[in-house]
Formats: structure tokens, sequence, C-alpha cells
């Protein structure tokens, strides 16, 4: 949870103030159909093919300059595709201006209106729309126990934390029961702790307005696991890959992906032989190594074998095979775990483990296994090369 | 704290040589600043005869020549200054939220404005709004009439007109800097909110240059107020103010003392509205205003 002294007594959402609210939010999804934005030559986004269907989180993630800020501004109107077509429900919004999309958006650095106070933030796009003040009346203060808070009501954003700050501008977005939610790293400009407590109350949000269409954009990839139902990785403009968190955690379909999405372990393996039930058998210098294969990769070729660091064990796997032996480069002690990094052929190896009473000494020769369901091997080439 | 102490002067010791510095900057101040403003008030109060007294306010303040150009500098200053906010605002809100090609150039080149002699714009402008000018040469052409059809030049409009175009800039460099602190992303977010550009200018990007709009426009005010060059040389008809009766006073009627009685007010006009742009510019802050 987020410290006291920054919620305030507020802090707990409210359950009901959540059901006042959750009905109205209509359930829409958000297309992006061959989407291109191009500053002049420079293409910022190429062909981007979406779907984030109602009710969902899909968080897109890539290093800066990916294009995956420029999707979002699209979505909200702000650039304008040369090409293809953006949909937020049935609607088609390519050529609609910003103000009448209906969505709520918040930024990195929360933008709210400095000479408002924290109520006049949220009513803010309530007035725009020329709701009534009754509604108004009723909506902010709903709005604010949502985001927990309800007493800073009264207060500038200059009286206000950063946590807090984001959490009007959270309230402010909700307020207009946007279609969708627009999310632009979010989180970024909050310290560590207060980005993993907000993280939390992201997810309790999206819990209780479980209809909410969240796009959700960010370089985090703890964010991404964390809160999306979907993830998308861009790369120079592209979407490199989409899927299901978890799928893509497990079974990334490029190296970019799975460099990117945690830490992942990827040697080079040849000849790849498929032994059924999804799986294949290939080989590393001498050792025969097995793992799934679940991109179905065409026998005899070369590809990567993605071993996550924490997938390997020091101790002998049941099954046979899956043994790397190497020698110890450097031991890391980090509180509650343990990174040991191996030379094994020429290649680094990382493993995360629980901390050892004795770490292997640097230098010292080390085996690790690893089972072949937690492993998957991964096409040698680069995504659009 | 320790070179704090070090570089506080201890009570009780004499000040060291170091602070003799100040004493020829202020004797040049006293030499060319006290000392004519002195002679003026002294001339002011005592006139020919040496008599101190307030007679020759009162006689100066109870002319309708006075109440003609206190009246006319009131309402050209006052009327140029609101012309120059609404310009100056009109302006900087397209040149900063609505980017086009060149935009910045055009910036800079009003902004070069300032540079150049007050006098100037008059000058161009009889050029164009004249009788003889471009504007009406080519309706006279057009209509065929025989006496020029715009004919406000030499009026009261003639000078405000000049007088905003000379002065926006002095608006438009405060209210420039103030745009640039404003985030781009609460324009983006208020849009989202469903804003239409109105209610952003107005609610949005208005609030947030209020005080560069105010200490802009207390600048401009107190610049019109003193404007001499532009007024005398449009020599509209029957438009005097406080500085060209100072010099007809001075210059052509040797009426040094009734002169000096109006510049000695001038001035009192003058600190006061200077005091008003120091105050607002100190109760929002200069930084934020853009002003330093």
């Amino acid at each position: 949870m987020i410290p006291a002294d920054l919620l305030g007594a507020g802090s707990a959402i409210s359950a009901s103030a959540v059901a006042a609210a959750e009905p109205a939010v209509r359930s829409s999804g958000i297309g992006f159909e061959d989407v291109s934005v191009a500053y002049g030559d420079l293409v910022v986004l190429d062909s981007l093919t979406l779907t984030v269907r109602p009710g969902e989180i899909v968080a897109l993630i890539g290093p800066s300059g990916s294009g995956k800020t420029t999707a979002l501004r699209a979505v909200a109107g702000f650039v304008r595709p040369v090409r293809g077509r953006i949909t937020i429900g049935t609607r088609d919004v390519t050529n609609v201006a910003p103000h009448a999309r209906n969505i709520g958006m918040v930024v990195q650095n929360y933008a709210l209106f400095p000479h408002m106070r924290a109520e006049e933030n949220v009513a803010f796009g309530l007035r725009a729309r020329g709701a009534a003040a009754d509604v108004i009346r009723a909506r902010v203060p709903e709005c604010l126990r949502m985001v927990g808070m309800a007493s800073y009501a009264k207060r500038f954003p200059r009286e206000l934390s950063g946590g807090q700050q984001q959490r009007v501008a959270i309230a402010r977005a909700l307020a207009i029961r946007p279609q969708v939610l627009l999310l632009d790293e979010p989180l970024s400009a909050l310290d560590a702790q207060i980005r993993r407590s907000m993280l939390d109350e992201l997810a309790k949000l999206h819990r209780d307005l479980p209809s909410l269409t969240v796009l959700y954009v960010t370089h985090d990839q703890t964010e991404a696991l964390t809160l999306a139902n979907h993830i998308g990785i861009m790369r120079d403009g592209r979407l490199i890959a989409f899927g299901s968190a978890q799928s893509l955690y497990r079974y990334p379909p490029n190296r970019f992906s799975a460099e990117f999405l945690g830490r992942a372990n990827l040697l080079p393996v040849q000849a790849l032989t498929s032994t059924g039930a999804g799986m294949a058998r290939v080989r590393f210098g001498e050792e025969a190594l097995a793992a799934r294969n679940h991109h179905g990769l065409p026998d005899g070729g070369d590809c990567l074998l993605c071993v996550r660091p924490h997938d390997l064990r020091l101790h002998p796997a049941e099954e046979a095979g899956n043994r790397l032996t190497g020698t110890v480069r450097a031991v890391q002690w980090q509180g509650d775990m343990q990174n040991v990094e191996l030379d094994v052929a020429g290649h680094v190896l990382r493993l995360t483990c629980a901390p050892m009473h004795e770490p292997p000494a640097p230098g010292a020769s080390l085996t690790v296994h690893f089972s072949a369901a937690e492993a998957t091997f991964v096409p040698e080439m680069q995504p659009g090369g | 704290m320790a070179d704090l102490a070090i570089a506080l002067p201890r009570s009780g010791e004499p000040p060291s040589a170091g602070g003799l510095w100040i004493v020829p900057p202020l004797l040049a101040l006293a030499a060319l600043f006290f000392f004519p403003l002195g002679l003026i008030v002294r001339q002011a109060l005592a006139g020919d005869s040496g008599a101190v007294s307030l007679s020759h306010f009162t006689e100066v303040l109870g002319s309708g020549q006075f109440h003609d150009a206190l009246h006319h500098t009131i309402v050209i200053a006052v009327s140029s200054t609101a012309g120059c906010l609404v310009l100056g605002f009109v302006l900087s809100v397209l040149i900063t939220f609505t980017p086009f090609p060149g935009g910045k150039l055009v910036a800079r080149l009003i902004d070069t404005f300032i540079a150049l002699p007050t006098f100037l714009v008059a000058l161009s402008f009889t050029f164009i709004y004249g009788s003889a000018g471009i504007l009406n040469e080519s309706l006279m052409r057009l209509l065929h009439v025989e006496l020029p059809p715009v004919d406000f030049l030499y009026s009261q409009w003639g000078v405000i007109l000049s007088e905003i175009t000379v002065y926006t800039p002095f608006v438009m460099r405060p209210l420039l800097a103030a745009f640039s602190l404003i985030e781009p992303a609460q324009i983006e977010v208020a849009s989202s909110l469903g804003a239409r550009s109105l209610r952003i200018v107005g609610r949005i990007i208005l609030p947030a240059a209020l005080p560069a709009l105010v200490a802009g426009g207390s600048l401009c005010l107190l610049l019109t107020v003193n404007e001499f060059g532009i007024v005398l040389f449009i020599g509209a008809k029957d438009v005097i103010t406080l500085p060209l009766l100072i010099y007809d006073k001075a210059i052509q009627q040797f009426d040094y003392t009734a002169a000096c009685v109006i510049a000695a007010i001038n001035v009192a006009l003058s600190l006061c509205l200077y005091s008003l742009y120091r105050f607002v510019v100190m109760y929002f802050g200069g930084r934020r205003a853009g002003l330093v």
C-alpha cells in the first residue's frame, strides 16, 4: 500500500464510489488497422495493426523512439496517421478531433492545471462537456474518493506529492467516464517505492472497473507484466511481438522480445531436431540440450536457446541432460537473491537463485541445469531483418 | 556558516574602503538625474520669482489645456495598452500554440520593433495611411473620389494605432516566455477531456499567462503615458498629451515654469505607474512572468 502520509485518511478505494462509477463506463475496444505515422520522410509508426479488446489492459513497451507513445497519441488524436484507420468501439476516429473522442488520458508528468484545485482539475472535463452542475457536484467527490484523494480536494497541485498528483490525474481522466483510458508512462516520474504502490493501486482500480479498456505505454517491463492482459513489444516503429504477458515471457518470439521483456540467457545452438510433443533437441558444442519448440522452428536449423535466469538450477534436475558447465565470473548478493554469472564456452550465462550460504568463488567451475519445459527455442533472425 | 561569518561585516567595525566604490556611480546619478529633477521641481514651485508656493501648480491644474492633455494622455495610454494586450496575446498564442513555418522568425521580427525608434512606425504609417499614402491613393483611384477616404491617421486613433504597433512586442516578450513554460501535455490533456480551443485558451492558457500579461500591460501603460515621438510625428489635430504639452510650453511658449509643473506631474504619474508595475512583477513573481 501507499504510505499513509502520502495518501491521507481517504486512501482506501471506496467500493461504493467504484460501484457508482462503474456501470457508466462504456466498454469499448481500440483498433489499429495498418496505422502508419510519419513526420516528413521519417516513419515513426509503421503499419501497426493491433486490437485492444473491451475491458482489457494492453501494454505497449519498447525502448525510446520505438513508436509506442506515437501509437497512443494517434488514439488520442494528437498525431494524424498518414495511413490506416483507428477505431474506438465501432467508431472510426481516425479523423475525429481529440476533444470529440471520449478518451481519458494520463501522462507521465501528470499535467494537472496548476491554477486549479484538485476538485477543479477533476471537474474540468465535465465542465468542458457541459455537464449539469449536480452531475459535477456528485461525480467529482466520487472520483476523488475512488483514487483515495477525497480529503485533498481543496489542494492545489503544488501542495500534493507526485503520487497524489498522479491520483488526481487519474480521477480527472475517469470523471468523464471515458470509453478508453490512455496511460502514457504514468509512473515514470515517481520514485521506486511510490511506483510499486501505484502499480498495485492501478491493478486494483482495474479490478474494480473491469469494463475499462486501457492502453498503457511504458518502458518498464515490470509495469507491463504486472498490469497487462496482453503486451505489445515495439521497436523502430514496428510491433514486433504481441501476446499474453505469460506467453510472451515464456515463449518470446524473437531475440529482442526475449531480452526486453525480462532477463534472458540466449545461447546459439545448432541442428534442431524435433522430438515430438512440441519439444526439440539441439547441440550446444558437445552438449545435447532439449527445450520447447513453441514457435515450430524447422529441423536442421540454427537458433537461440532461451532460458530465464531463475529457471537455471544448481542442483541436478530429475530428468537427464540440459546440463551446462562453466566458470564463475562474478557473484552478486542482492539481499533476497543471488546472481551468478558464468562463462559457458565463451557465452555469458546468468543465474538467479535464493541466497547461498557458501556462494561459489569467481574462477570456480560450476554446473547448472534447466528443465526442458522451462526453456524455449527462439529464431536467430532479428525481426524485420 | 563559517564562510558566511567571514563574508558578513562584523558589527561596530567601520565599512571597508571597498565600499567607497559606490560613491562615483552615486555622484553620477545625482548629477545626471536627481539634480536636473530637483531643478525642475524647484522651478515648478518657485517659478521665476524664487518664492516657493503652490500657485503655479494651482494655475496649471486649473487650466483647460492641462485637463485636455491629461485626458488625451490617459485615453491614448489606456487604449493603446488595451490594444497591445489583445494583439500581443492573440499573436503570442498563435506563434506558440499553432506552430507554422517561419513562426519563430515572425516572433523575432516582432521582437526587433523594441529596438527601433518609435517615430519610425509613425513615419511608415504616413506612407501607408496618410492623405497621400498608398492606401488612400489606391482607394481614390479605385473609387474615383477626390478626397482621401481613409482619414484616421491624424487623429487620436492614428496615435493609438501607432503606439499599439510599437508597444505590442513589450507585451509579447513576457507572454512568449510565459507560454514556453506551459506544458504541452496540459493542452493535450485538456483537449482529450473535451475542451475546445476557446476553453483551453480561456481556462488554461490565459490563467497561466496572467502574470506576464499584467506585467507587460503595466510596462506598456508606463511607456505610452510618456510617449512623445509618435504623438509629435503624427501631428494629430487637437491631440495634445502631457509630454507634448511640456514641449509646447517650454520650447514654443518659453513658459518654463508651466512646463516644469507639468513635467513634475508627469514624473509623479510615471512613478505611480512604475510602482504599480513593480508591484505587479513582485506580486506575481518576475521569474514566472518571464521578466527576469
